[in-house]
């Protein structure tokens, strides 16, 4: 046993309003310059839709992330390291500038030095690429709430995926929102892609990190990573990417994207792992056991064993301390309601997601009954609006069964504090049907429901 | 890993780095030496964080964090400072949105208006007449104004580029210039301020608005402009608006949305909504299209847009008949007895051909010998006691508020008076009523109810009606009822409903169990959260009462977690005392003029010209033909001269002329109004708006984008008002279709307006068209303060930078103007007598001017003019215009002797006085010698601060013990805990303050809990500002009875093609454009607040980056559009050119266009037109709606921001067409 730390988020979609706030407070923090110009570190997807850069999500399109070989041992998707040697110099598994979209401004300073003329001035958009005026026809979050739409749905790789499960009709329409930064993995396949050396873990909390002195610019992170949470600038030549915020993370402050995360949804803490255990996590199959897989190499850090190892691998006291008090293991491993995001790509993402809920009883309320009612309330599950194929798709890659888990033990939490605040007694019968005691199930409430700032981070 | 040769390979890796390789070679960990990720290091440093906020138009009220580094604002991020709410609830941080945390890029973006600039032309002659008149500003400008050519050769040219830069001194010199001129000439009425929305940044509100009040000027109100203002809520509680913080949302056991897209609308209060959920919370959400909020809800009900009324009353059906008649629900009982006007009396007059009965006056004191020698006869209400069967007169009406008799008697305490709710089953007798329906407006509803006589009237209760009109029957009474909750042809069924929303009948009926079951259960947790969606309705005030008729018969309304909670618009001004002594100079002068911005817009961009309909086509089958014949412009001028609303400029004649005339003749100003009124000789400006002296003719605006967003009727506004080029397509009325007591003129005006003055920091399309534009401080250059309704804090904002370039804060700026001004005054004004007209006012005794709410028109000689009673009140107010600019920067005298008055509570301040004396400085010397000083916003601040009771300790438990007098219940004890505490502004600098619970308000916070409205009302007795001092269902105004609302009902949005005579909804290719026919609304939109951010190129980058309109994919196909082509909406208002973006999401027949789109962004030439494409706004217009200018009568009476018009949009349509994918710009 290899004991490290690792800064890990779990962000509540449940809870996610789709506002974009941490997508701007982010920006504005650290891409906001020449050459990241199209580059948003933190980006929120409308779900279901294409994404950012656009399908990039089709690996077999872009080859990022891992596989198995035909031993069943671990290779990057891309091609072993004798390829990518051999492709230095021309890298074609790249998204293109129109891929992730191609950033522009306006003129705006016509508004003000417009000569008299027939017409009021007017700012037209310009490319911040060529100079040149432009039609905007793509952006980072072209999709935004359109719940997917059936001209694009055929280069949706997930839909693709799902099958007829999703139909783009009025009375049908569904939609939620995926927040994402980088996934900090404990298999980073960006990292392994570099041909410099020079994107590395940070030892003492596994922050990703590429080192901006060794970067020599030849993207092979960006293709490796099936996130495509590695950009490149085209200013400096060089890679970069979201960094944790690691300037606050080290002096206690939460990043940007959590701490400006309006709905409050954002979880960081710390998980101990077993470094020896990733490759053999990373390489099980079949795919669906990967979700298991990644979970089982997270340490309990309240047994004694761990903690011991922790010591003797160098981990300090108060970050053992910190590993137990976090919120994102509790989420992980205590209530099991967070899930990792693709795991099927075997990066082993650190960056975890606990699905969402809602709505839940269209079909139950067509027979006139109230599907938040006890006896009817697991039954609405079954009936999401939200396919669950779907939501399996993105969390366990496939398995239904983790994600309808995680459903079940919200459902049951909100049935059961209904009680509570309407004065009933409590009826300990609904947390026990999805294997949860009393206790446990307020404590997950008070860390989802109430949230509070000293209990996010 | 995946090979023996590249196992070798990675592991050579070992050697060239200082990392560490993980023992699978899979990865590199490292430690130390990392000099290379300096650079993120010294991107996140920075010298200082400074606290601000955002500061208009903005319900959010978050405060920020301001990074400066090197003296530049790099970026902001929330504070997460708010005081705790308590261990068991989430908190309020980290508020928020991406509007506001993009808004840092205005600072140094290219479209900052870094100088002053003025229209080139106009400068030109501006300094060539200034020549010619030897240096003499005024003179210049009327050389200009007053010829006719020259006049409109600037005009013609605004908004057509050509802005050129000018110096502060020349800018405001000539701003000066125009009001000295408008002023002598034309009068101070002429002149307009408009500034909404104080609550978010107060001191930049009061600047302007202080000067246009010491001048004499008009402030033009927002609230109702905006549509923002229910007017059920003075209709129902005689309150503005009071609504529960965002906090209170937890409280609720129960929340249907209701027309509020609150993820998108209440970004930073969101999260009460999805974190109540786990608490149990069950949430419905009502909306036509798949809307963000949808994504959180429990139930969706997609009812057809605008006909969310017809969904309340039917739940408001299933509510009475299974909670108040099959089963009597007793807490909805005992609440309703005492809280609302349920068991009131009313008095039923005989039908016309002497069958069907019709609900009329409320029985009153006044009817009943025992009781009509009494003060306020006719304003105290009478209901029957069930212990002895008789009629009594219960404490706390309107008539116990006012007068000598009603000390201690205004309260809601009935004693041993157990009220009855029905008169069924005690007596036996029964008569039919009429009642009117607008589904068919062909038809009404004949249906019985229980009766008693009093004397020779007949009466009924409250309750009884409201069964009647519910259409919930009873054994043994007659009429026609329906069958079951299946009778899909009787209001106000489920099935009934479902025809006509779309909501199916079963899932309609049991929201309705499930929120009244949630609130007897919870006793009053059911709450429904409301929005523009259902309240920007030319008839919004008929659903919000179907809304208020479910919260209040389910007793949630002065309930924590309960009632309804509107969020548009108003956003509590919690210090409102010392801002509104600010901002309308009361500390000087009183009193001021405060006009109705929708009739002002109505009648001067000449839209009333376009009517082709009269007024009484909104009038119920069952009225009486009051408003027949009638034009809307010949409603707002009656209404006018009756008192009920302002309206200025008052009288075809400069006021200022009118008082020198009146001391020539040796008589009193009101006296000699009143002898020129009834001659003939003088008449009011709104009989003749478009005759030259009755002009708007100089317009400020700041904080505002009237021109980008809330000017209904855009290309009205550049027609009539501006002169310039539009796209107006409109058809004028034609001879029958006329006003008849307006003056029509052949020829419409065009150009009305002389100066166009706006202040801003950024280029908009109000700023493009004006004719000076000055360079403002963003909020992130100067000190204010900040108050919402969705929370309880009182904040700052600071200067993280100075204003850069020439810029200047907005208190700066004005008192910059008022000196300029004063020293123009010198010899041209002087001191002056001005003659003021005032309307009745609410929480006053003018409420009781009207007994009964019957109309009298002295001009119809139904009775004779009497200032104050049948028409405004004549006021003579002296003013020394030289000694404006140092009234602005001290706090006047008139404090001292009169206070501060805030509905209806009077305080005295003269602590305050002497603390502000202390804290500013006290003024030396001139007009204002020995006065505390206001020349900083800083001074401006402690103001407020210190006048307001929510913020002054001393005064919240001054004016509960005034208050006490009146009631006779205890009230003080309620802000006793704070009685010593006093916000200062170095307060609100260190972080978020609570505020104090006060009179001003109906809530209450003592002992740190949320703040829900009426809680005061409803636990310590105290009436609501009503006739009867309960929370009302019905309404008896003359008025209200003609338009057939009365009661709540249900009407559908306007028949735009009936009343344009134009094509449906939903027809393709008949319309006069090719395209397809549909709905057209304008929601507030996730990528821009509506006067502010649509061009904030983060936000664009995170949309489609220009204007956009929604469509459904059906609606799409019909007229052959993809996503991202380019489209043209048009109707007979004007014409936009924008990208459509195609969703299945959105309802077929139904299209979006999000609100304040400025048409500054990517807007193209439209094909149509021929011109630049236009805004939201051009597809819209004004229309307004004659039970809005009710006035006089109890809680139908007039304040500013409180009861006036709406400038509602929804009821709009257009035809939506595909056009050449090639643009032009």
């Amino acid at each position: 046993m290899k004991v490290m730390a690792q800064m890990a988020m779990v962000m509540n979609l449940d809870k996610c309003i789709g506002c974009h706030t941490c997508s701007v407070t982010c920006k504005q923090a650290w891409t906001n310059r020449a050459g990241t110009e199209y580059v948003w570190f933190n980006n929120v997807e409308t779900r279901p839709g294409q994404g950012y850069p656009r399908r990039y999500e089709d690996q077999e399109e872009w080859q990022g992330g891992w596989e198995l070989n035909k031993r069943g041992r671990l290779k990057l998707k891309a091609g072993g390291r004798l390829k990518k040697l051999a492709t230095i110099f021309s890298n074609p598994k790249m998204p293109s500038i129109q891929d992730y979209y191609e950033p522009w401004t306006y003129d705006y300073a016509t508004l003000t030095d417009a000569p008299a003329q027939e017409h009021t001035p007017v700012a037209r958009p310009k490319s911040l690429i060529s100079g040149k005026d432009m039609k905007i026809s793509w952006s980072s979050n072209w999709d935004d709430d359109l719940g997917g739409s059936a001209a694009t749905a055929e280069h949706d790789p997930v839909l693709k995926k799902v099958g007829d499960k999703v139909k783009f009709e009025f009375e049908q329409t569904f939609m939620f929102y995926l927040p994402r930064i980088c996934e900090h993995c404990l298999n980073p396949s960006c990292a392994a892609s570099c041909p410099s050396g020079a994107i590395y873990k940070r030892t003492e909390d596994g922050i990703v990190l590429v080192d901006q002195d060794r970067c020599r610019g030849w993207r092979m992170c960006v293709s490796g990573c099936p996130y495509k949470k590695v950009y490149f600038n085209h200013r400096t030549g060089k890679a970069e990417k979201c960094t944790f915020c690691f300037p606050r993370v080290e002096v206690g402050l939460p990043t940007v994207c959590a701490e400006t995360c309006v709905g409050r949804l954002r979880y960081i803490g710390l998980v101990l792992y077993d470094a020896d255990r990733v490759l053999e996590a990373a390489s099980v199959m079949p795919e669906s056991a990967l979700y298991e897989a990644q979970r089982s190499i997270l340490l309990d850090p309240h047994d004694p064993e761990v903690m011991r190892a922790a010591e003797r691998d160098g981990v300090p006291r108060d970050w053992i301390d910190a590993a137990q008090r976090s919120p994102v293991n509790a989420l992980i491993n205590t209530y099991k309601v967070a899930l990792p995001l693709h795991p099927e790509y075997r990066t082993m993402p650190m960056v975890w997601y606990i699905p969402p809920l809602s709505p839940v009883v269209d079909v139950v309320r067509e027979t006139g009954e109230d599907a938040e009612k006890r006896e009817n309330l697991f039954a609405a599950i079954d009936v999401l609006r939200i396919p669950i194929e779907y939501l399996a798709e993105l969390f366990t890659a496939g398995d239904v069964a983790p994600v309808d888990g995680v459903l079940r033990k919200l459902a049951a939490m909100r049935s059961y504090m209904r009680d509570i605040n309407l004065g009933r007694d409590p009826d300990g019968a609904i947390p026990a049907a999805v294997g949860m005691g009393e206790e446990e199930m307020y404590d997950m409430y008070r860390l989802l429901a109430l949230a509070k700032y000293d209990e996010r981070y | 890993m995946d090979g023996a040769f590249s196992d070798a390979l990675v592991r050579t890796r070992r050697f060239f780095t200082k990392g560490t390789v993980s023992a699978d070679l899979r990865t590199l960990t490292k430690t130390g030496g990392r000099g290379a990720d300096d650079f993120y290091r010294d991107r996140w440093s920075h010298d200082k964080v400074v606290r601000s906020t955002h500061g208009v138009n903005c319900t959010g009220s978050c405060s920020w964090k301001v990074y400066v580094k090197d003296g530049i604002i790099t970026w902001e991020t929330q504070q997460t400072d708010y005081p705790s709410v308590g261990p068991d609830r989430p908190e309020y941080e980290p508020r928020g949105c991406p509007r506001g945390a993009a808004f840092s890029w205005y600072t140094y973006s290219p479209t900052r208006v870094r100088y002053p600039y003025i229209r080139g032309v106009l400068l030109e002659m501006y300094r060539e007449a200034k020549r010619q008149y030897g240096g003499d500003p005024v003179k210049a400008w009327a050389h200009i104004v007053d010829n006719p050519l020259r006049a409109k050769a600037y005009k013609a040219a605004r908004g057509k580029g050509g802005l050129v830069r000018a110096t502060w001194d020349e800018a405001t010199e000539m701003v000066a210039a125009a009001y000295v001129h408008t002023i002598k000439k034309w009068g101070p009425d002429r002149v307009a301020g408009f500034s909404p929305i104080p609550a978010m940044s107060m001191v930049s509100h009061a600047s302007g608005a202080r000067f246009t009040s010491l001048i004499g000027g008009s402030m033009l109100s927002f609230y109702d402009w905006y549509a923002d203002l229910p007017v059920a809520s003075p209709q129902v509680f005689g309150d503005q608006t009071d609504v529960p913080e965002s906090g209170d949302w937890w409280d609720a056991g129960y929340l249907i949305m209701w027309g509020s897209n609150v993820p998108v609308t209440r970004t930073p209060d969101a999260h009460w909504m999805t974190e109540a959920r786990y608490r149990g919370q069950k949430v419905v959400v009502v909306s036509p299209d798949y809307a963000d909020n949808v994504k959180f809800a429990d139930e969706w009900l997609p009812a057809a847009p605008g006909t969310d009324g017809a969904l309340a009353m039917a739940m408001g059906h299933v509510i009475l008949k299974e909670f108040f008649v099959d089963r009597e629900t007793p807490y909805f009982i005992a609440y309703t007895k005492k809280y609302t006007d349920l068991p009131y009396l009313v008095v039923l007059d005989p039908g016309g051909d002497g069958t069907a009965y019709r609900p009329g006056k409320f029985l009153t004191a006044a009817d009943l010998p025992a009781h009509a020698g009494e003060e306020n006869a006719h304003f105290k209400t009478a209901l029957i006691d069930s212990r002895t069967d008789e009629v009594v007169v219960p404490n706390g009406s309107l008539g116990h508020r006012f007068g000598e008799a009603g000390a201690g008697k205004w309260n809601l305490d009935l004693g041993e008076v157990d009220p009855r709710l029905t008169l069924l089953g005690s007596g036996g007798e029964s008569v039919q009523v009429e009642l009117p329906r607008f589904d068919d407006a062909s038809t009404s509803l004949i249906r019985g109810v229980p009766v008693r006589r009093v004397g020779d009237q007949v009466v009924t209760t409250v309750f009884d009606l409201m069964l009647a009109q519910y259409g919930v029957g009873r054994p043994g009474l007659p009429g026609a009822w329906p069958a079951s909750y299946d009778d899909a042809d009787a209001p106000y069924t489920p099935a009934w409903q479902e025809t006509v929303t779309g909501v199916p009948a079963v899932a309609a009926a049991r929201i309705a169990r499930e929120f009244a079951a949630n609130a007897e259960e919870s006793r009053g947790r059911s709450m429904i959260l409301m929005g523009a969606g259902t309240n920007h309705w030319f008839h919004s005030d008929t659903i919000y009462r179907g809304f208020l008729t479910l919260t209040t018969l389910t007793g949630c309304q002065g309930v924590n977690g309960g009632g309804w909670a509107h969020y548009v618009g108003q956003e509590k001004c919690r210090p409102i005392t010392g801002w509104a002594q600010l901002a309308f100079g009361l500390d000087w002068l009183r009193p001021p003029r405060q006009m109705i911005h929708t009739a002002y817009w109505y009648l001067h961009t000449n839209q009333y010209r376009y009517d082709t309909f009269s007024a009484d086509t909104v009038a119920a089958s069952t009225g009486r033909g009051l408003l027949a014949g009638m034009s809307t412009a010949d409603v707002i001028a009656k209404s006018a001269r009756m008192g009920w609303m302002p309206s200025y400029p008052t009288f075809n004649r400069n006021p200022l002329d009118l008082a020198d005339e009146a001391a020539a003749a040796g008589r009193p100003a009101a006296e000699h109004v009143v002898e020129q009124l009834k001659s003939g000789d003088l008449r009011f400006a709104a009989e003749d708006p478009d005759s030259p002296e009755n002009f708007p003719r100089v317009l400020a605006i700041w904080r505002a984008n009237l021109l980008g967003s809330s000017g209904k009727g855009n290309e009205y506004f550049l027609k009539h008002l501006l002169g310039t080029d539009n796209s107006l397509r409109a058809t004028e009325a034609g001879d029958g279709q006329r006003p008849r007591e307006v003056d029509w003129h052949e020829q419409a005006p065009e150009g009305k307006l002389d100066l166009l003055l706006t202040l801003d920091f950024r280029q908009t399309s109000t700023t493009i068209f004006s004719d000076v534009v000055l360079p403002a401080a963003t909020w992130y250059e100067k000190h204010d303060l900040n108050t919402t309704d969705m929370h309880p804090f009182v904040h700052s904002f600071n200067p993280a930078i100075a204003p850069p370039w020439q810029t200047r804060t907005d208190w700066d700026a004005w008192q910059v103007i008022a000196t300029k001004f004063s020293e123009l005054a010198e010899g041209n004004l002087d001191t002056r007598r001005d003659i003021v007209a005032v309307p009745l006012l609410h929480d006053t005794p003018d409420a009781m001017a009207n007994p009964h709410g019957v109309v009298r028109d002295w001009k119809h000689g139904e009775c004779e003019p009497v200032p104050g009673v049948t028409m405004p009140k004549i006021v003579e107010v002296e003013r020394d215009y030289t000694a404006i600019g140092a009234q602005m920067q001290a706090l006047g005298p008139l404090l001292d002797k009169l206070g501060t008055t805030t509905k209806g509570v009077t305080y005295d301040v003269a602590a305050s006085i002497d603390f502000l004396r202390s804290k500013n400085g006290a003024v030396r010397g001139g007009p204002a010698d020995g006065r505390p000083s206001l020349k900083r916003d800083v001074h401006a601040c402690e103001a407020i601060l210190a006048l307001s009771g929510t913020t002054n300790g001393h005064l919240a438990t001054q004016g509960f013990k005034t208050l006490e007098k009146r009631t006779g219940t205890r009230l003080h004890d309620l802000a006793a805990e704070h009685e010593g505490k006093r916000i200062t502004f170095a307060d609100t600098q260190a972080a978020p303050v609570p505020v104090i619970t006060s009179p001003e308000w109906s809530g209450t916070e003592a002992g740190g809990r949320r703040y829900s409205p009426f809680t005061i009302n409803v636990e310590r007795l105290k009436p609501w500002h009503t006739l009867t001092g309960r929370q009302h269902f019905y309404l008896d105004h003359d008025w209200m009875t003609e338009l057939g609302e009365n009661l709540p009902v249900y009407r559908p949005p306007l028949n735009m093609a009936a009343l344009f005579a134009e094509t449906p909804v939903g027809d393709v290719g008949g319309a006069a454009v090719e395209g397809v026919t549909v709905r057209y609304l304008t929601p507030h939109s996730k990528w821009s607040i509506h006067s502010e951010y649509q061009d904030n190129l983060f936000m664009l980058s995170l949309s489609r980056g220009g204007q956009t309109i929604w469509m459904s994919d059906k609606d799409a196909a019909k007229v052959g559009v993809q996503d991202n082509d380019w489209i043209e909406a048009v109707n007979r208002n004007g014409v936009v050119v924008a990208r459509a973006i195609v969703s299945h999401r959105m309802p077929e027949g139904t299209v979006y266009m999000h609100h304040a789109q400025d048409r500054l962004i990517d807007v193209p030439i439209a094909e149509t037109s021929g011109k630049r494409g236009g805004i939201h706004n051009s597809l819209t217009r004004i229309l307004v709606k004659p039970s809005h200018v009710i006035g006089g009568y109890a809680q139908l009476s007039f304040a500013f921001n409180y009861l006036g018009p709406t400038g509602n949009q929804r009821d709009e349509v257009t035809v939506i067409r595909k056009r050449s994918q090639e643009v032009t710009y």
